[in-house]
This record gives structure tokens, C-alpha cells and sequence, in this order.
């Protein structure tokens, strides 16, 4: 275990000094990058960007909580508790994507790379591709995450008791994965083979789709909030446990029958992942608004942001991986070039 | 919800079965000049109408937790909308859950009590139920859920006294008073209750339990004057004799049970046998208090349950020419009464 409280005595390598300090003034639930410049999504009505060179400005994008975001690096969607879907693009002009009719809170969303798009109003889960028409699916309950398959135009649902995978464009019935309880958070692998769960409880299920085989990752003692896939997707880092847990995924067989890895260690819980887009390192921020790069081969850490004691809540790469974004829970930001 | 911490968010469930009078409670207490923000998580759009609250629609959704006990049921919903209200913090005072006539609030209250993101910014006020005063007695015969509602109360709101005679009056509040002596229970038209008395009121905050005494000892205030030494109190019998007007009634089927001593109780045994006891009947304990003095112990210790659930804590030193009385009170179903008073003993010093 290991404190930063004294600098003097830490005989870890440090980047502190290189950080662009960013007082972002506001409530701050995660951050996207368009370009070189990162959006970071306030936790209510606005999103903040900031430029390499450190200045911000920010945008309106809904009239209350921003209940979700997800973001392909050419936009960013975010679902608030009014009801609406708002996309706004790298040029900085923001548009109503859609609006629910009974004002609900649209709680999930999700975007594929050919620039369909998901979102979730208590039960329903609605998508709209390219040409296509507006669909909607409902859910056995409400929604408590959506994800695209990395093929295909292909839905995840997670929901109580299991996944529903929905082929919109496809009259076939919808395929449902079952597992008890209740899960939140989605994830395809990179490779589409495999499909992972957050639960509510502290644990991750997952299935390997070729024969939908049950994986089972628990032993955190924090729900999973944060779900990265590695460069590669071969491996799956989250948060949730005092250090970071990165499950293994390079054989066919997933985490199945495996440890995971365990690195960066400290005296407080992972609260954001973040890995690098190209190599194998990743970024970590802790619940004592610690933030870690680490080299993700031998758990080799450099420190990006000391223990100032808010969570951290926001963390993310460009997609060239020459920045690192991030921001705890009330707005105290950085930027850091590499 | 153990600690003091003002900053989280007082939560009051409101129950009551269909037609009770739920709904003109909550259009009571939003519409009252109290200068407060309410977030209200309610299952019907419609009925309230107030703009100046954030009015959220829920799908009362429960689930079951996967840790092999049956009856640590959560909403889920209630998961989700209050993750996204913390969003909003700052914008109200407090939240008032209002659940469908036909719900067990259990479910509610547990997921105040498992969920580790609710449990760091909200806590649990109380559970209020409206009851209706013509019509309960009926539905406690025929309906389970009108009992369970009553039996998980801290405040009883019995509304509509206005359409029934005093005898009737007298008579429903014996049947509720068979279930659950400790609510605090008041009689209105139209819900009219002051608000002091339905909100702000800290049922679950371990540090309060000390408020909630009165309740605790008019409990069995009129005939267990001589039973303290033996841990006895008779209020939920029906001895078919009345004091204050009040007849009392022994419902078959949902009862309280209080224990007491003045004997110092051994931790090494209470305890134990405490988390047993709930493990093994904890589907048919609706709710435990209990407040403990613990042989070799200067502190008063207070616990809380919600079936299997439980919460405790060192409350404070007993003060000089205190009583250093144990009391505990279960309410629940079918109560295994002699197993319990046995296990009760057992663990008191000797």
C-alpha cells in the first residue's frame, strides 16, 4: 500500500508538474474527447471544453441532470432528466436528437461507429439508424444499460435478470441472456465475442457468445462503476476494488478459469479506467482524487494527480492517446500532454 | 443512515392502501407555505398537481439481491432515480416516495439500507402510512398488504375519522394498536396533520431512537407495571378489558413483541443470537429497536432491523441515575414468541 501524502518520501515517478490545471466550476460526471479537445459533461445542464492550450468554454445541452453520455470521438449524446437526446458535434452545435413523449428521463444511450444511435426511457429502448426508422424494444423491466455490438447493427439491453440482444433491422425474436439479478453497465468485447455486465451488486457476469457460456467476476467490494477495454481488447480493466482489477481476455476462453490482474494498490477505491487507445497502459483515478497512469505488462505507475480527496469521476484519452483528460466529482480538472 | 450527517438527503416513504388518502397527503404537504423543495418519486403522472417540485415517475420495480436471502428484495428503480437526482443536489430539501396502494415497503427501506451509493447522500426518514378510517379494519381482514403497511409504520396518519362514529374511531385504532404499538399515530379529515409530524421525523437514525421512547413506553403503559423484571409485557393480548376507552385486540396473524430486563445483557450472547434470530425469522420480522445496556458497558447500545437487515451502534454513555434498562421490540408475522422470550433470557447476566 502506498500513500502520496508526503512527496518527498514517494519514490514513484511523478508527471504532476506537467498537468494543465483546469477549474472547471461545476459538477462534473465524465469527459469525452472531440479532437485535441476534451468535453467535459457536467453533472447537470452544460459541457465544458477545454483546448490543449487550457481554455474553456461551455455549452448548453439540457434543462436539468445529464443522466447519461456516450461519445464515438466525433460526437458526444448525452440523455437528461428532460427528456431529451441531445448530440452535440465537434464544431461545438448541439441538436435534439429525439424527445421523449412522456417527458421521462432517458437514463441509457449508445452510439455505433456508422453513426446509429440508442437510448432508453424506463423500459424501452429505442434505436435510430441511418435510413431507417425509428424502433423501440421493451424490456421485461427498466434499462440499465444499452451497448452496440462492434458487428452489425446489434443492441444489448441489460435489465434485470439478464441481457436481451436485439437485432433492430431483424424480424428474428430477440436472444435473451439470463443471469439473476440486476445489471447495469454493458460491454461488448472489441473482438464480438464476448458480452459483460456490471451488476448492482459488486460483480461483473459476462458470456461468451459463441455458446453463451455463463463468466463469472466478483469479489469487488464496490459496485463496478468503470468498464475500459485494453488496447487490443485484451484485457478488460475496471474499477470497484482497492486496486485496479483487469480481467484477462487474449484466449478464447476469456476470464474464464483465471485470475485477474491486479495493479496500482492504494489506500483508496478505483473510480475511473481509462486505457490508452494504442498501448498497453491505462489510467486510473481513486476515490481519494488520486489519478495513476499504469504501465498495464508490469503494474509500473507514474502519478498524474495527488490525493487532493475528491473522487475522481471523469477520465479519458484523445484518440491518438497524446492526452489525458481528467476531473473529480466537483469540477477540479486537468489536462495533461504527453 | 447511522450517522448524523445532515447533509444527506431526508427520504420519507409514504403508504396506504388504495384510497387511503395517499395522494391528498402528498398534494398537502407540496402545497403547504414550508419554503422546501421536495423531490417526489411517485407511480402515477397526474394526481399532484405542483409544478414546483421534481416530480419523477417510478415502475416500482423489485428485485432480489443475489446473496441468498430471499427477503432482501431492493427496488431497483429506486436505485436508478435517486443516482440521478444526486445529479441535482442542492436543488431540494428532501425526497418523499410515495408507493402504490398495494406495496410492501419493505423492498423501499431496504434499499436505503443495502445500496451503498443511496446510503452516502440520502437517508431514511420514516416510513408513513395513511390508513383509512372506515375502511381499514375491513382490509386488514382481507388484505395482507393493508397489514404490512401498518406494521411497518412510524407514523400512522388514520384519515377520514370524519366518516365514522367514535366507537368505529376506537375501534380501528385497537386494531391497529393489536399490530403496531409504536407508530405514532394521528387522526385526521382530509390528511390534515401538521407536517412536523409526518416529515423531518429520523425513525431511522440510530442517534434518535432516544426520541422515539415515549412510544416505546406507552406501549405497554397500562398493564405491564409489574412485569418488567420478568421481561414481560401483555399489550398485545386481548384481554377483552379496556383502559381509556381502548379495547385491545390480538391480531392472529401480525403481532409486536417488546422484551425488557434491568439486568445487564452479555454482548458475547445478545449479539449472536440477535444476528441469528433475524437470519433464521428474519422473513417474518418486519422491524426491530432495540436499545441495550451490555454488562462492563458505560454506553447505551441502539440497533435497528428491517427483516434480515440490521444496523447498530454505541449511541452514548448512560447518563448518571439513568435506568440501565434493556428494551428490544420485534413486529412481525407469526412471531415465534416463546423462542424469542427464551433467547432473550439466555442472554441476560446471571
Amino acid at each position: 500500500m502506498k500513500e502520496f501524502d508526503s512527496g518527498e518520501s514517494a519514490s514513484i515517478v511523478s508527471v504532476t508538474d506537467r498537468v494543465r490545471p483546469l477549474p472547471l466550476g461545476m459538477a462534473v460526471s465524465s469527459v469525452h474527447f472531440l479532437g485535441d479537445n476534451a468535453h467535459f459533461v457536467g453533472a447537470e445542464e452544460k459541457i465544458a471544453v477545454a483546448s490543449p492550450a487550457g481554455e474553456i468554454s461551455s455549452i448548453d445541452v439540457h434543462f436539468g441532470a445529464i443522466l447519461c453520455t456516450a461519445s464515438d470521438g466525433a460526437r458526444i449524446v448525452t440523455g437528461g432528466d428532460d427528456g431529451k437526446l441531445v448530440e452535440l458535434s465537434g464544431k461545438g452545435g448541439t441538436s435534439v436528437l429525439a424527445t421523449d413523449a412522456k417527458r421521462r428521463w432517458i437514463d441509457c444511450v449508445a452510439l455505433h461507429p456508422d453513426g446509429a444511435f440508442a437510448w432508453s426511457a424506463g423500459k424501452t429502448a429505442f434505436v435510430r439508424s441511418g435510413k431507417a426508422e425509428e424502433k423501440s424494444f421493451d424490456a421485461p423491466s427498466t434499462v440499465g444499460g444499452l451497448a452496440f455490438a462492434p458487428k452489425g447493427l446489434r443492441l444489448a439491453i441489460a435489465h434485470y435478470n439478464g441481457v436481451t440482444l436485439w437485432f433492430p433491422n431483424m424480424a428474428a425474436k430477440p436472444e435473451f441472456l439470463e443471469w439473476a439479478g440486476s445489471h447495469l453497465g454493458v460491454t461488448f468485447s472489441p473482438d464480438n465475442k464476448f458480452l459483460v455486465t456490471a451488476m448492482h451488486e459488486p460483480a461483473l457476469h459476462g458470456w461468451r457468445l459463441a455458446d453463451n457460456r455463463h463468466m463469472r467476476m466478483s469479489g469487488y467490494p464496490g459496485r463496478v462503476r468503470s468498464m475500459s477495454w485494453s488496447a487490443g481488447g485484451k484485457g478488460l480493466a475496471t474499477s470497484g476494488a482497492d486496486t485496479v482489477i483487469v480481467w484477462p481476455f487474449t484466449s478464447k476462453d476469456g476470464p474464464m478459469g483465471k485470475e485477474p490482474a491486479m495493479l496500482a494498490p492504494l489506500q483508496a477505491r478505483v473510480s475511473a479506467v481509462a486505457c490508452h487507445p494504442k498501448q498497453d497502459i491505462m489510467a486510473a483515478g481513486y476515490s481519494d482524487g488520486t489519478v495513476l497512469m499504469i504501465r498495464l505488462d508490469d503494474g509500473a505507475e507514474i502519478l498524474v494527480r495527488r490525493n487532493k480527496g475528491t473522487p475522481v469521476a471523469a477520465l479519458a484519452w484523445n484518440a491518438k492517446g497524446t492526452l489525458l483528460a481528467f476531473a473529480d466529482e466537483e469540477g477540479d480538472a486537468g489536462l495533461l500532454e504527453l | 443512515m447511522t450517522d448524523v450527517t445532515s447533509s444527506k438527503i431526508p427520504v420519507t416513504v409514504l403508504t396506504g392502501y388504495l384510497g387511503a388518502g395517499k395522494t391528498t397527503l402528498l398534494n398537502r404537504i407540496l402545497s403547504e407555505n414550508h419554503g422546501k423543495k421536495y423531490a417526489v418519486i411517485v407511480n402515477e403522472f397526474g394526481e399532484i398537481g405542483i409544478d414546483n417540485d421534481l416530480i419523477i415517475g417510478a415502475d416500482e420495480e423489485v428485485f432480489e439481491m443475489n446473496n441468498g436471502c430471499v427477503c432482501c428484495t431492493v427496488r431497483g428503480d429506486l436505485v436508478r432515480i435517486m443516482e440521478g437526482l444526486m445529479k441535482r443536489k442542492g436543488k431540494f430539501d428532501a425526497i418523499i416516495v410515495e408507493t402504490t396502494g398495494l406495496a410492501d415497503p419493505a423492498p423501499v427501506a431496504q434499499t436505503f439500507f443495502v445500496d451503498e451509493d443511496v446510503q452516502k447522500n440520502a437517508r431514511l426518514d420514516a416510513v408513513v402510512t395513511v390508513a383509512d378510517a372506515k375502511w381499514l379494519s375491513d382490509r386488514l381482514k382481507d388484505a395482507p398488504e393493508a397489514k404490512n403497511q401498518i406494521a411497518f409504520a412510524d407514523v400512522i396518519v388514520l384519515n377520514k375519522t370524519d366518516l365514522v362514529s367514535k366507537p368505529e374511531l376506537g375501534e380501528v385504532e385497537a386494531r391497529i394498536r393489536g399490530i403496531n404499538p409504536y407508530a405514532k399515530l394521528h387522526r385526521t379529515e382530509r390528511c390534515k396533520v401538521a407536517l412536523a409530524d409526518v416529515l423531518e421525523r429520523g425513525a431511522f437514525d440510530l442517534d434518535r431512537i432516544l426520541e422515539i421512547e415515549p412510544d416505546f413506553l406507552e406501549a405497554g403503559d397500562d398493564h405491564d407495571h409489574d412485569h418488567h423484571h420478568h421481561g414481560h409485557d401483555h399489550h398485545h393480548h386481548d384481554h377483552g378489558h379496556s383502559h381509556g376507552g381502548l379495547k385491545h385486540y390480538h391480531d392472529e396473524e401480525m403481532q409486536s413483541l417488546s422484551l425488557r430486563t434491568d439486568k445487564p445483557l452479555d454482548p458475547t450472547k445478545f449479539m449472536p443470537w440477535l444476528q441469528q434470530l433475524v437470519a433464521s425469522e428474519g422473513q417474518k420480522i418486519l422491524r426491530s429497536k432495540g436499545i441495550l445496556a451490555f454488562s462492563d458497558d458505560d454506553d447505551r447500545y441502539v440497533f435497528q432491523g428491517v427483516h434480515m437487515m440490521l444496523e447498530g451502534d454505541h449511541q452514548r454513555k448512560w447518563k448518571d441515575g439513568e435506568r440501565r434498562e434493556s428494551r428490544v421490540v420485534f413486529i412481525g408475522r407469526e412471531l415465534p414468541e416463546q423462542m424469542i422470550r427464551d433467547g432473550f433470557e439466555r442472554c441476560i447476566v446471571t
